[in-house]
């Protein structure tokens, strides 16, 4: 029976902070390793995460650019009006496109949009938005406990994880249930960290623990893998500061006034 | 082709998928001001909608609880002419986010510090829209009124001085050929009013009300069609996510509470059946979804 396990949001290509938080994760004795979803994007070199993910028996849940990337889309459902977003977004998508090999996208096209098994006696569902969208945006201060309650109720689950915002919290509902946002490692959190984070839940005495376990990597590394793929100098920035640059359109206000843009 | 020969016979019915997004008509169809574009026409004296009252607001809330609203819309008119207003919010944030559209006018100090306050109580967000059409004064005069460019960036600037971030919310009334220069302008204007990071939701106008008068309205074949939905993913209809309650029951959408056949009831419940796709407004949600929500709940099926 699964007691403790690690759940791993966004990882964006950043191939260094996955391995990271693999070691981590290993080191602190989990039963399994998830992964939420949303492999590529912003970072340098997509291809490097497969075979961390295969060697390490990670199963994934599809993200939407998962979605996208495996089924040849035009752009990453994120939904995106600003022009300047856009922009980003954009060039971005086409980098990962280009640079992520055939059989990483059909391995991406495939994966399942949910992922469920037990935890104690708890009955957990891993996505990548929302159980019900995967590109909808679950953020601490736009998500009622209400609405979460009634996801629990339609899909069936006492724990609904999610990642997609790249902001991690959680909460605990009525009637011992209960919503995580997993957070990224992908990138930063917009908090002027540098780390990135991932989640450990955990059964302990009978309820459920929920657990963010910041990762520091070489992000310094990762900064000049970046600019040596000539990738933007707003997402390196972003990598070395801790602060979001672009695609900040999304964030509700008291998201976006904790950061610098 | 003979324009009326374009006109569909049957119209594509939508179901509400869950109920998302609750708005509330709290000031009803009373403004401050009569913008040349309004889409339901609201005045200093349009009576047709009135206010609502902080025990009827509450009704709704309690009946969205149950249902899993996810988030709730003030607009109006001009919802801070609404005195319950303020009782409104507070109670609201309790339960999950707020956004409330307004023309940033009635915005005095005294209030935006009440607002700062609302905001701080809970976890969850208070968002203010802003609407401003122009980012000179007289882009935006020629449409909202003499003097209310002036007026509504004061407001702006007393939000920002108490901690938010207003989306300024802009209807489209320019050629695509000036996008850059408009959202430009806008960006730079809102800086030099002392809002340094600006937030900008651009909308596109909805030609009926006032709006149909300020332009041609629409072309007879501007109407949605069971064609037109095939592969189509029908959530970027607002009334497959949303309802508006007002002072006179539950109506499919904000857009078209001009229209008697959106009255859907008295309560959430029995406002939640089909809606048909009568009206040449939906050809605007069509083209362009998810139009009144903010871009936080975007959404659409991967």
């Amino acid at each position: 029976m699964l007691k403790k396990i690690a759940l791993i949001g966004g990882v964006y290509s950043n191939h260094l902070a996955l391995q990271a938080t693999v070691d981590d994760a290993k080191k602190r004795g989990v039963d399994a390793i998830y992964c939420l979803g949303d492999l590529g994007a912003f970072g340098p070199n997509p291809d490097k995460i497969f075979p961390i993910l295969i060697d390490n028996k990670i199963p994934v849940v599809q993200g939407n650019y998962d979605n996208s990337i495996g089924n040849g889309l035009d752009d990453c459902q994120c939904g995106y009006t600003d022009p300047r977003d856009n922009y980003f977004a954009k060039l971005s998508y086409d980098y990962t496109f280009k640079k992520t090999n055939a059989v990483f996208k059909l391995w991406m096209k495939f994966l399942p949009k949910e992922i469920r098994f037990e935890l104690g006696n708890y009955k957990v569902l891993l996505c990548h938005g929302s159980p019900r969208r995967m590109n909808e945006f679950l953020w601490e201060t736009t998500t009622p406990t209400h609405f979460l309650g009634k996801l629990c109720a339609d899909y069936k689950a006492d724990v609904i994880c999610a990642t997609h915002t790249g902001i991690h919290w959680n909460r605990k509902l009525t009637g011992e249930k209960y919503f995580v946002n997993v957070g990224v490692i992908g990138r930063p959190e917009n908090d002027g960290n540098t780390f990135v984070g991932y989640t450990i839940l955990e059964i302990e005495n009978d309820s459920v623990k929920s657990e963010y376990i910041p990762v520091n990597y070489d992000h310094e590394l990762l900064a000049k893998e970046m600019k040596e793929e000539k990738l933007p100098e707003q997402f390196i920035e972003t990598i070395l500061t801790g602060w979001w640059t672009t695609c900040l359109e999304v964030l509700p206000m008291k998201e976006r006034i904790k950061g610098k843009y | 082709m003979n324009k009326t020969e374009s006109v569909p016979k049957g119209n594509p019915e939508i179901y509400l998928d869950s109920l998302d997004n609750l708005w509330f008509q709290v000031a009803g169809t009373l403004c401050n001001i009569k913008c040349e574009h309004c889409f339901i026409s609201c005045s200093p004296v349009n009576h047709n909608f009135e206010f609502m009252k902080f025990e009827q607001v509450n009704g709704f809330l309690e009946e969205s609880v149950k249902r899993g609203v996810k988030e709730y819309y003030f607009t109006g008119g001009e919802p801070f002419m609404n005195k319950d207003i303020f009782r409104i919010l507070e109670r609201t944030i309790q339960l999950g986010p707020a956004t409330v559209l307004t023309n940033g006018m009635l915005v005095t100090p005294e209030k935006a510090e009440m607002l700062k306050g609302i905001s701080e109580s809970s976890i969850y967000s208070l968002e203010l829209r802003v609407s401003i059409d122009g980012y000179t004064e007289e882009m935006n005069d020629s449409i909202r009124g003499e003097g209310v460019f002036k007026k509504a960036m004061e407001g702006v600037k007393k939000l920002v001085d108490n901690n938010f971030l207003p989306i300024i919310t802009v209807t489209k009334t320019w050629e695509e050929s000036q996008d850059d220069e408009v959202l430009n302008g806008f960006i730079d204007t809102l800086k030099s009013h002392g809002y340094p990071r600006p937030r900008l939701k651009i909308l596109p106008s909805i030609k009926i009300g006032q709006e149909a008068v300020r332009t041609k309205g629409y072309d007879n074949y501007e109407y949605v069609t069971n064609e037109m939905l095939e592969d189509f993913d029908e959530n970027n209809f607002i009334c497959a996510n949303s309802r508006v309650a007002t002072a006179k029951g539950v109506y499919v959408c904000p857009i078209l509470i001009d229209s008697p056949d959106a009255n859907l009831g008295n309560t959430l419940e029995e406002a939640s059946t089909g809606y048909k796709l009568k009206h040449q407004a939906c050809y605007t949600c069509y083209l362009f979804g998810a139009i009144c929500s903010n871009y936080s709940s975007v959404g659409r099926d991967a």
